[in-house]
């Protein structure tokens, strides 16, 4: 089948790779979760035809342009408009009218990828009325797909299944009056984008940087290791008010987590908590 | 009926699309409610819908029904369903990992992605088998399985409520015992009462 020889992933190898990232790049990745994260390592080693691992390691750690791409491929960036419009539902029951009651609201959704999680919020904030006193934080560890969610552009493909996803979780009007169509992309209005600043932030490594009424963290401490999940929940408690809102993704919990006695349940299906 | 060694068994998979859910509740409807060996079951689904698969599988099984936790132990008598748009994989602990990652032969989850995890964690102590299903997901996960010596069953094409992905195990595979649904379900059934 293949003729070049594969560069076998195993523990020994991730570890090493582990320890490099640390040590040349500052980031740590020793409380991931090795199934997901070896399967990452391996994919990126398959597509380098002729390399060894001692070639890859060594890339890795001297060479910053390689070291990016590596980063975009190890972290999982996939995300989508209105996933689980059953948890948007929630959202638009169960929150927002609590979150009515402030002059203000600060919101931040932490790993927010390329930012399709940022607007399908933003147009919840909009119809109920809220948006205008929001200020929307969107972070992620990886600046590449920042960029992506500063934009706001995004392939029109796939919008016949985010319309649909919108209608589910609730959506009067049609998803088309948030956004132009433009060349095979859909560009959201600026209305939406006026109140979203991102910046980089890593929930391993930073810290909590301003007080929040909703923090919205989907899908992502499923790569995480218990002690590294009780860690980003201990960093969620010191960043919201209390009667702020966490909202985690279909198949996280706080189980993990000492701090799950700081919280109330507000959905115990949709994963959405509430500071006490 | 020749009868398969099911000692030192540890798990058994079980991967299917269209038509999937019938032909697998066909297999679990022969195993017993004290069958000591933890079933994991990969089944092409839509995603962003309520689904009943949970309890639509329960009603044909004394085994229980529960879709995998993330971090969750794997234990029977349980038989796991992988959620919903999340690839299911295992963790060298034998606990369950989630992942949102890109789809794979367009299917999230992937029955190749969860085949390929179990054959690496448990290698020969792992069956797999395929069932019906209109693609060729899955044929590489039991190449995987096949690799490190693991019994591998493929449902018989030509009772299989669309061919595709059967035969393309079968095309791709050496050594896969292939044969209608209920003498899959048969042989576990005999077997365990063989180990019991
Ligand atoms: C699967 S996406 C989740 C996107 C969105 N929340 C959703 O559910 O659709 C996971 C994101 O987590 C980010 N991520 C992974 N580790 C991180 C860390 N330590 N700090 C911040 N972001 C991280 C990745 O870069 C990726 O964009």
């Amino acid at each position: 089948m293949e003729n070049h020889k594969r560069i076998e992933i195993g523990e020994g190898e991730v570890e090493k790779i582990i320890e490099a990232l640390n040590r040349y790049h500052g980031i740590d990745f020793s409380g991931y979760s090795r199934a997901s994260f070896t399967r990452r390592i391996q994919r990126i080693a398959d597509k380098d035809a002729n390399g060894t691992f001692d070639t890859l390691l060594h890339r890795v750690s001297e060479n910053k342009d390689y070291f990016y791409k590596f980063l975009k491929e190890i972290t999982v960036n996939v995300t989508e408009m209105f996933r689980d419009p059953s948890f948007f539902n929630s959202v638009r029951k169960n929150v927002l009218p609590e979150l009515s009651r402030q002059q203000s609201l600060q919101i931040w959704h932490a790993a927010c990828s390329t930012g399709e999680e940022v607007y399908s919020l933003a147009v919840l904030l909009h119809e109920a009325s809220l948006l205008e006193r929001s200020t929307i934080r969107g972070t992620d560890l990886n600046p590449e797909v920042l960029l992506t969610a500063k934009q706001g552009v995004y392939p029109h493909r796939n919008f016949q299944e985010y319309g649909q996803n919108y209608e589910r979780s609730g959506g009067k009007v049609s998803l088309s009056e948030y956004y132009e169509a433009s060349y095979g992309n859909s560009i959201f209005k600026s209305f939406l984008k006026d109140k979203m600043t991102f910046s980089e932030h890593n929930l391993v490594t930073d810290g909590s940087f301003n007080k929040f009424n909703l923090i919205m963290c989907r899908n992502v401490l499923i790569y995480f290791q218990k002690p590294l999940q009780a860690h980003v929940v201990h960093l969620f408690k010191n960043s919201l008010v209390t009667g702020g809102f966490l909202c985690l993704g279909s198949k996280e919990s706080l189980l993990f987590s000492d701090d799950r006695l700081a919280f109330e349940v507000v959905d115990a299906k949709e994963k959405i908590y509430r500071k006490i | 009926m020749k009868l398969i060694n099911l000692k030192g068994i540890e798990i058994i998979a079980i991967g299917g699309s269209v038509g999937g859910i019938k032909a697998v509740s066909e297999i679990l409807k022969s195993l017993p409610a004290d069958f000591p060996i933890p079933v994991v079951i990969v089944l092409h689904r839509l995603r962003n819908v309520p689904s009943s698969l949970q309890s639509v599988l329960q009603h044909s099984t004394k085994l229980r029904v529960k879709e995998a936790d993330e971090k969750e132990t794997i234990a029977a008598p349980f038989a796991y369903i992988a959620p919903a748009n999340y690839h299911l994989l295992i963790e060298a602990d034998r606990t369950f990992a989630l992942d949102y990652s890109e789809t794979v032969k367009y299917s999230r989850p992937s029955i190749d992605l969860t085949f390929e995890s179990i054959a690496e964690i448990y290698g020969k102590a792992a069956i797999g088998i395929l069932l019906t299903g209109a693609n060729d997901d899955g044929a590489n996960g039991l190449s995987s399985l096949r690799k490190t010596g693991a019994m591998c069953y493929v449902q018989d094409p030509d009772t299989a409520f669309a061919k595709t992905m059967p035969q393309a195990a079968i095309t791709s595979n050496f050594g896969c015992r292939v044969m209608p649904l209920a003498k899959i379900g048969l042989e576990l059934k005999n077997a365990v009462h063989q180990i019991n």
